[in-house]
């Protein structure tokens, strides 16, 4: 169960996308979740679907490992799909019972705005699936390097990043395992009231802590062990250099957004949302 | 020359009650002297809590000793100057081998070290590459560790402090964790990485089967060390053995056996070859 | 009090591109009282069979029968069953939680409704039953070594008084001497109790030791599953797999291959001494 969260995962893939430079796939993820909330017409969300289809085919990530990431979103896309169904009063009353009104305004931000939720997510994730944690810490640190001069401890936090995102799937694990554990000694984290459910994490998150602690000593101990002794004089095995798949990654992303909010405010077809 | 040395090595920890102050000390090694010459294989065993991995931990210079001195390389692990220089000549692998592992990919945590070293680029490619074919895993050099096997992942780690070039390489119960596969693929790296590329190797272990090789064996029980010897030495010592907390091969327990039903079998046995030979006379 | 395994198959994420099989086409029958030991290298399916046990996995197809009754069946009380079914897992020390060593141990049987005083009676019927020492009860479990840990963690199963009691791998990281008294401390319970017990374990010469019937698990399905010495007879097909026999059942191949005259379904240290010294004399006495 637990182990089917894939947010944040790498997913080892040959492709175009994959051997793009980390800061550009950054700076452009970033661009394209800015330009989800440029637009405001149903050509706009037809550019942003072709863009991330297209992304997505090159990339060579298949597409059900892609859905499987949505799944922990499910309930959040749930309660804003409903939020906006109910709560827009905008349009022609398509539907009314009792309290509850749709209208078309109220069903089409609904709609948008799970498209968007999706695009968001998915957008983000794909950055994570081609990336490496490493190549992505290593990319972070360069786009914020110019914050060191501030004395923000850039390179420290990109390393701080990179071992979180590593040890995640291993503490899932764990958890599944303590989670197990307690189970067959009896406990019981489905039922009872909220009180009682918080009460019944202890036996989970007590070990889990412990545990947590103990990884995190080791893993200190081995990093001095092999010479870390932070950013000052490391050398990097990849480092990063643009090189002309780059640029061109950032033409096409530059004339994606001018696409997509030129067409998106220019030509709308009968549906405004804001 | 020494690779490792130490002189009435002396180690305590502090013990501190609930609000931090210290209540007294505990001697987790207490006189411990050891001499390792460049190029041998040296086992250290003990049973759980006997030291063995605190002393372990000194060899990097983890652990700086309370009394008495160590020696690395020729350097002083307690001089703060030499530290990189000791923990560079003096590589560890620790016994999780989860959490030693950094990169989320293998060959990205084999340049680790290399990195940390300031090694130029290229040179960290070579020294991946080679480390990782050193430790026969170059195929699963672009793969992420956490879908590996132990045995696979320790050498992984074994490949990451090769690729920092140490002179001795000091394996801490690298395969407590394993199971027997692993745990063979492990020695085997082992074996090969002693012979190709003439390091030292300390393993602290109480597997007795993997020492049978070692040039010299140290016992350690409560910090000290109380046996030392050739395996062959060591492993007549049965029932001494057995009052540290350890046990021998299966063999040489069987060949002990006998002796005492009254057989003439030559003290020593460890393998099993040498026991049916011994009987078959 | 049997457990009847039909037919078990376990797929893992199925219907993705992570699709396992775990196990395959598993029959098994293990009676009451019984000593089992269950080996297969990693990912044989061992860990995943166990789990089927007490109902912490539910098997893809096929039945597992529980005293004769069919645990997949609707309304069956799962919570019964885990309360029979003691499953203790790899490296239980992990799931230690409690600030001292009894309150831990009380954790099962408070689970199971009983009282404080009930609870605490058979906490420490448990802990008594592992050979912990008192002076440790009121100790925090952080505070213990590696084996008292175990112990404490096993005592915890313990004090729910299963009828089975499973171990996955219970001396894993453990000394020789701690593995061996742990070993020894599971016999020894096995005999006090009518319990059945199923260990699971990477050595051979622990099972040989101490198990009646030898399960081998290989690629999610039973490869052998018979009494320890029948099982070492096939010694070579074990190495195949990644296995193997104990050593003292090589030896006693090799001599046999240099002219000796010995058995050679010896599996314990013990016995092969007994056996060639039994040849030694019978071939002086002869000549």
């Amino acid at each position: 169960m637990i182990r089917d969260i894939t947010i944040g995962q790498y997913y080892p893939a040959k492709s175009m996308i994959h051997r793009l430079d980390p800061r550009v796939k950054l700076v452009c993820t970033l661009l394209y979740l800015v330009s989800l909330f440029m637009f405001r017409s149903i050509s706009g969300y037809l550019i942003a679907t072709l863009f991330l289809a297209a992304v997505i085919r090159i990339s060579r990530v298949p597409f059900s490992f892609i859905v499987r990431g949505l799944k922990p979103i499910v309930m959040l896309l749930m309660i804003t799909v409903l939020f906006n169904l109910f709560l827009t009063r905008n349009g022609e009353v398509l539907f009314h019972a009792w309290i509850f009104t749709v209208t078309e305004g109220g069903l089409v931000t609904a709609v948008y705005m799970a498209v968007r939720l999706i695009y968001l997510i998915i957008g983000s994730s794909l950055m994570t699936f081609t990336t490496t944690p490493n190549e992505l810490t290593d990319g972070i640190e360069a786009l914020l390097h110019p914050l060191n001069k501030i004395h923000v401890p850039v390179h420290e936090v990109a390393m701080m990043m990179s071992i979180a995102l590593r040890f995640i799937p291993i503490l899932l694990e764990e958890t599944d395992k303590i989670m197990k554990a307690q189970i067959a000694r009896g406990a019981d984290f489905e039922s009872g009231n909220i009180i009682q459910r918080a009460k019944s994490m202890i036996p989970l998150l007590v070990p889990l802590f412990v545990s947590a602690f103990r990884r995190a000593n080791d893993l200190a101990m081995a990093m001095e062990a092999r010479c870390y002794r932070g950013g000052e004089g490391r050398t990097k095995m990849k480092p990063l250099r643009y090189k002309y798949r780059d640029y061109a990654a950032y033409i096409v992303m530059i004339a994606y957004v001018v696409l997509v909010v030129a067409v998106g405010r220019m030509l709308p077809l009968h549906v405004w949302i804001f | 020359m020494d690779m490792v040395q130490t002189e009435k090595l002396v180690f305590e920890y502090e013990k501190r009650d609930e609000e931090g102050n210290v209540i007294g000390s505990s001697r987790a090694i207490d006189q411990v002297d050891i001499d390792v010459k460049e190029g041998q294989f040296i086992a250290i065993l003990g049973h759980n809590g006997s030291g063995k991995s605190t002393f372990a931990k000194h060899i990097n210079a983890i652990l700086v000793p309370t009394e008495g001195t160590m020696w690395v390389n020729g350097r002083n692990t307690g001089d703060p100057d030499e530290l990189w220089n000791v923990r560079q000549s003096a590589g560890m692998v620790f016994q999780n081998p989860d959490n030693q592992i950094i990169g989320t990919v293998v060959e990205e945590d084999v340049g680790f070290g290399p990195e940390n070293l300031g090694v130029p680029t290229e040179e960290i490619w070579r020294r991946v590459e080679d480390s990782l074919k050193a430790v026969g895993m170059i195929e699963y050099r672009h793969h992420s560790p956490n879908k590996l096997s132990g045995g696979q992942k320790q050498r992984v780690a074994i490949a990451g402090v090769v690729a920092m070039e140490p002179k001795c390489i000091v394996l801490d119960e690298p395969t407590a964790m394993l199971d027997p596969v692993g745990r063979k693929e492990v020695l085997k790296t082992v074996q090969k990485l002693r012979e190709q590329k003439k390091v030292t190797v300390i393993l602290i272990t109480h597997y007795m089967e993997e020492v049978v090789d070692a040039d010299k064996i140290y016992v350690m029980d409560h910090g000290r060390v109380v046996m030392e010897g050739t395996p062959r030495e060591v492993f007549s010592r049965v029932d001494e053995l057995k009052s540290y907390r350890l046990d021998v091969p299966q063999a040489t327990l069987l060949a002990d056996e006998l002796r005492k039903r009254g057989l003439k079998i030559p003290e020593g046995i460890l393998k099993k070859e040498e026991l049916v030979n011994a009987l078959c006379q | 009090m049997s457990i009847k395994l039909e037919h078990l198959n376990y797929i893992y994420s199925q219907g993705t591109a992570y699709e396992k099989r775990a196990l395959n086409d598993v029959c098994l029958e293990i009676p009451h009282g019984e000593f089992v030991g269950i080996i297969g290298h990693t990912g044989s399916g061992k860990s995943t069979l166990i789990q089927h046990l007490n109902g912490l996995l539910r098997a893809s197809s096929g039945e597992l029968y529980y005293n004769g009754e069919n645990i997949y069946r609707e309304g069956y009380d799962m919570r019964k069953l885990r309360n029979e079914v003691g499953l203790v897992f790899q490296y239980p020390e992990h799931q230690l939680f409690e600030i001292d060593v009894l309150t831990d141990v009380c954790f099962g049987p408070k689970n199971q409704g009983l009282s404080p005083e009930e609870s605490r009676e058979r906490a420490l019927e448990a802990l008594r039953l592992v050979g912990l020492k008192e002076k440790y009860y009121q100790s925090s479990p952080f505070e213990l070594s590696g084996g008292q840990k175990r112990r404490t963690a096993i005592a915890g199963v313990l004090a729910m008084r299963p009828k089975v009691l499973v171990l996955d791998e219970p001396t894993a990281g453990l000394d020789p001497k701690g593995r061996d008294d742990i070993l020894d401390q599971i016999a020894y319970l096995h005999e006090k109790s009518d319990m059945t017990v199923i260990l699971v374990s990477h050595s051979m010469e622990d099972i040989a030791r101490y198990a009646d019937r030898l399960i081998v698990m290989n690629k999610g399905a039973v490869m052998y599953n018979d009494e320890p010495k029948k099982v070492f007879e096939h010694y070579r097909e074990l190495e195949e797999v990644g296995l193997a026999a104990p050593q003292v059942t090589y030896i006693m191949h090799d001599l046999v291959k240099r002219g000796m005259s010995v058995r050679t379904d010896v599996t314990t240290v013990a016995e092969a001494a007994d056996e060639i010294m039994r040849t030694l004399v019978h071939h002086c006495t002869n000549s």
